[in-house]
């Protein structure tokens, strides 16, 4: 084996590595939608976000917009308040919007529904730092089959 | 009894004074940086420990996704999550088995001829010789096959892992059936770029300073008999895969344990 030929290995050996990471980079890891270029922040407060986690998407009507930076604790009430990374991209939501907690599929991972409301004369649109007012908590199994339990003794 | 209590003294000393002369000579070869000079050396080396490997990796990584694809559709398909089978090959494949595997498969093809070469070499006087002439064996022998060990396992784990995808894909989409769409963008919502990739990165990193560290000290630190370089041998594969197993669990515990 003389010397050129194996250099010459060594550098397709290092090119497979470069083509391996290509393939993780662009089709195996997620490209952080929301984390690069310009995003803003929005606030939301729940009385229960189920098991929404930081880092879960925020979809209009199945497109992925953004996604939740951090969830905390109100100190006041003692409500969950969930902070949003919105792409600037999608700007622009009327103040009347709703986000509500959803799961995909059924027994999927948790995500926020953000849902635009009507637009008109004297209602703004949502900007860096607003709260969105109207949201719908996750559904909790156990509320729900005492929900249904409740109801069959009343008949 | 006085002579239990000098044995037990003698090999408490002896374990000392390995794991001290182990750290001379890794503090001695990771001085020794590859140079213009030795860069030749370490290409080389590189040659030798990584792209003679590179088949062996290419073959298990291939067979290690396309099984996983196959044992994974037959649970998932059970629950109608056949869409979730990017995700477990990917996050297996990336998080653990691409490294672990990768040190293994290196530790008993790289690492036991590193140790049987340079075992050979201090068996017949080659590295006495080197000394001799006033060239350090451990600038010019190890410090070469050291760098060549660290800079080619990472490699190889990443194209481990990649090919490993590469042979889920094949099985679940081309022959399962699983949707090819479904099979990308399920794992692309799931693996991240800095906690997964980065993570089995650095891991494969460790594993590649421990097993090559411990073949080459092996080698150098062997008896120079035929028996003690088959014993070196034997023990760089054992201690090096024990080294693996039992650092992985501490990695992963560190990385993803708790959240």
């Amino acid at each position: 084996m003389n010397k050129a030929k194996a250099e010459l290995l060594v550098g397709f050996f290092v090119l497979l590595t470069v083509a391996a990471l290509m393939l993780l980079a662009l089709r195996v890891a997620n490209q952080n939608l929301s984390t690069e270029g310009e995003t803003y922040t929005l606030y939301a407060k729940f009385d229960n976000i189920g098991s929404l986690r930081a880092r879960s998407a925020v979809k209009v009507g199945g497109v992925t917009v953004g996604r939740v930076l951090s969830i905390s604790l109100d100190e006041e009430d003692f409500s969950p308040v969930v902070k949003l990374s919105i792409s600037s991209e999608h700007s622009g939501f009327p103040e009347t919007s709703s986000v509500s907690v959803l799961t995909a599929g059924l027994l999927g991972e948790q995500y926020l529904g953000l849902q635009p409301g009507f637009s008109i004369d004297g209602i703004d649109n949502l900007g860096d730092g607003d709260y969105i007012q109207d949201t719908k908590s996750a559904l909790v199994l156990e509320d729900l089959i005492g929900q249904f339990l409740f109801n069959d003794k009343g008949e | 009894m006085l002579r239990f209590v000098q044995s037990v003294g003698a090999s408490v000393i002896e374990t000392i004074a390995t794991i001290g002369r182990a750290g001379l000579m890794l503090a001695g070869a990771l001085f020794a940086l590859p140079t213009l000079q030795n860069m030749r050396l370490t290409i080389k080396q590189i040659y030798v420990v990584g792209v003679q490997s590179l088949l062996i990796i290419i073959v298990s990584g291939l067979f290690i996704g396309m099984v996983m694809a196959l044992q994974g559709y037959t649970i998932l398909v059970g629950y109608g999550a056949e869409g979730s089978l990017g995700p477990l090959v990917a996050l297996s494949l990336l998080r653990e088995l691409g490294p672990v595997v990768t040190a293994l498969l290196f530790a008993g093809r790289a690492g036991s001829a590193l140790t049987a070469e340079i075992g050979l070499m201090k068996a017949t006087e080659q590295l006495s010789s080197l000394e001799m002439m006033a060239v350090d064996p451990l600038r010019r022998v190890v410090a070469p096959r050291f760098w060549a060990g660290v800079m080619s396992m990472p490699m190889l784990a990443i194209i481990f892992s990649a090919i490993g995808i590469l042979g889920g894909y094949l099985v679940g989409v081309d022959w399962l059936g699983v949707d090819s769409g479904s099979y990308w963008s399920v794992m692309q919502a799931s693996v991240e770029w800095n906690v997964d990739v980065m993570n089995g990165v650095i891991k494969s990193i460790v594993f590649a300073l421990v097993v090559t560290w411990i073949a080459i000290f092996k080698g150098f630190d062997a008896v120079p008999t035929s028996e003690g370089i088959s014993a070196a041998t034997t023990q760089t594969v054992v201690y090096a895969s024990l080294a693996v197993l039992g650092l992985d669990f501490i990695l992963t515990a560190l990385m993803f344990g708790i959240q």
